[in-house]
C-alpha cells in the first residue's frame, strides 16, 4: 500500500463560478487503476466529488477524463503508470457541469449528424445481409469505438472551434461509409465535405494517441478525405 | 458554464471549396519544393553564387520566357500557398468572429498587393530601364 496525491480540478456552479484544484492523499495497491483511487475519494474522503462511470472495465466509455494532461479512461489507466502526483481534469472543449462531469450533448450532436445507422434501399431481405470477411475487415477498426469522446476532446481544432465535427463523428461515419452493406456513403461524405468537416483536420494525431480502443483515428479521417477526392469507398 | 452553440446546425454550403483548398496545398507544396529549391540553387550556389546576381544577371535571365514563367509560378504558388495556410491558422485560432474577419481582410489585402506588384514587375520589366 502506497500513498499517491490526486490533484483534482473541482467545479460546482452552485457554490462558485470558479473552478479550483483540490488535492487528496489516496492509499493505492500496486494494481489499482485511477478509477479505484477516485472511488476512494468519493467513498471515504469527499462524497461530493462528481464523475461518470458505469462498467468500470473499459467498455461503456463513460469515464474519459484528462489525466496528467492527456485523455484517458480512468478505469483503464493504472496508477503505477501515472507517478505519485496525478492531475485529473474534466475533458477539454465540452462544457463542464460539475467536477469531472462534462455535457456530452454537443459531442452526441456531431455523432447524430453523420447518420450513424445502416442505410439501405429496396425491400429488406428475409435473412441477414451477408458480407465477406474481407468486406468486414475493411472497417473493422472503426467498429471498436465506445464513444468515450477522448479523441474529440483531445483535438486542438475542436477546443477552438466547437462546430468542427470532431474525430469521433468521422470515425462513426467511416464505419458506415466503408461498410459494403450500407448505401449512404455518398450522403455521409457530402455531410463531411462541410467547412467544419474532414478538411478541418490538421493530422495532429492527438485523437489516435488518446483513443483507449487503439483505433487509428487519424488514419480513418485520412481515408474519408481520400474517399471524397477519389470517389470510391 | 460556457454555453456552446448547437453544433453543425448552420445551413451547409454545397461547394467543395475546402476540399479544393486542401488539394491545392498539397499540389502547390510539391511544385514549390522543385521551384524554390531550384531557384535557391541557381541564385546562391551555381557558378559564383549570389555575388554574380545584379541587374544584368536578372535582365539576362528574364530575357527568356522560361525563367519568367518559373518566377511567375513561384510567386503565385508561394503567395497563395502561404495565404491559404494563414487563412486556416486564422480560422483555427481567432476566437471572435470580428477578429477573424479583420485578420482575413488584412491577409487578403496584403496577398493582393504582393501578387499585383510582383506580376507587374515580371511582365513589365525592361532591361534598358534607368
Ligand atoms: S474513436 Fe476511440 S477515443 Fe474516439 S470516441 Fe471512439 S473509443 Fe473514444
Ligand atoms: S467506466 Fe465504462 S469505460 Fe470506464
Amino acid at each position: 500500500m502506497t500513498l499517491v496525491t490526486l490533484k483534482i480540478r473541482r467545479y460546482d456552479p452552485e457554490l462558485s463560478e470558479d473552478a479550483f484544484w483540490q488535492s487528496f492523499e489516496v492509499p493505492v495497491e500496486s494494481g489499482d487503476r485511477l478509477l479505484d483511487a477516485l472511488h476512494h475519494v468519493k467513498w471515504y474522503l469527499d462524497g461530493s466529488l462528481t464523475f461518470r462511470r458505469s462498467c468500470a472495465h473499459g467498455v461503456c466509455g463513460s469515464d474519459a477524463m484528462r489525466v496528467n494532461g492527456v485523455n484517458r479512461l480512468a478505469c483503464k489507466v493504472l496508477i503505477k503508470d501515472l507517478g505519485d502526483e496525478i492531475t485529473v481534469e474534466p475533458l477539454k472543449g465540452l462544457p463542464t457541469m460539475k467536477d469531472l462531469l462534462v455535457d456530452m450533448e454537443p459531442f452526441f450532436d456531431a455523432f447524430r449528424a453523420v447518420k450513424p445507422f445502416l442505410m439501405t434501399s429496396g425491400n429488406a431481405p428475409t435473412r441477414e445481409r451477408l458480407q465477406s470477411a474481407e468486406d468486414r475487415a475493411r472497417f473493422d477498426d472503426t467498429t471498436k469505438c465506445i464513444m468515450c469522446a477522448a479523441c474529440t476532446t483531445a483535438c486542438p481544432i475542436f477546443w477552438n472551434d466547437d462546430q468542427y465535427f470532431g474525430p469521433q463523428a468521422i470515425v462513426m461515419a467511416h464505419r458506415f461509409i466503408f461498410d459494403s452493406r450500407d448505401e449512404g456513403a455518398e450522403e455521409r461524405l457530402e455531410i463531411l465535405n462541410d467547412k467544419e468537416g474532414v478538411w478541418r483536420c490538421r493530422t495532429t494525431f492527438n485523437c489516435t494517441d488518446a483513443c483507449p480502443r487503439g483505433i487509428e483515428v487519424t488514419k480513418a479521417i485520412q481515408e474519408v478525405k481520400r474517399a471524397l477526392i477519389f470517389h470510391h469507398t | 458554464m460556457t454555453v456552446i452553440e448547437a453544433p453543425r446546425s448552420r445551413a451547409r454550403s454545397r461547394t467543395s471549396f475546402e476540399m479544393y483548398s486542401w488539394i491545392f496545398m498539397r499540389m502547390s507544396g510539391l511544385l514549390l519544393v522543385v521551384l524554390v529549391l531550384g531557384h535557391l540553387l541557381i541564385m546562391n550556389v551555381l557558378d559564383g553564387g549570389v555575388q554574380r546576381v545584379n541587374w544584368g544577371f536578372v535582365a539576362g535571365r528574364w530575357a527568356s520566357p522560361f525563367w519568367r514563367t518559373w518566377d511567375l509560378m513561384q510567386l503565385w504558388l508561394a503567395e497563395l500557398h502561404g495565404t491559404n495556410g494563414l487563412r486556416t491558422v486564422i480560422n483555427d485560432y481567432a476566437v471572435r468572429d470580428s477578429t477573424r474577419f479583420w485578420l482575413k481582410m488584412l491577409l487578403y489585402t496584403s496577398a493582393f498587393l504582393v501578387l499585383v506588384l510582383g506580376t507587374l514587375v515580371i511582365f513589365t520589366f525592361d532591361p534598358s530601364m534607368k
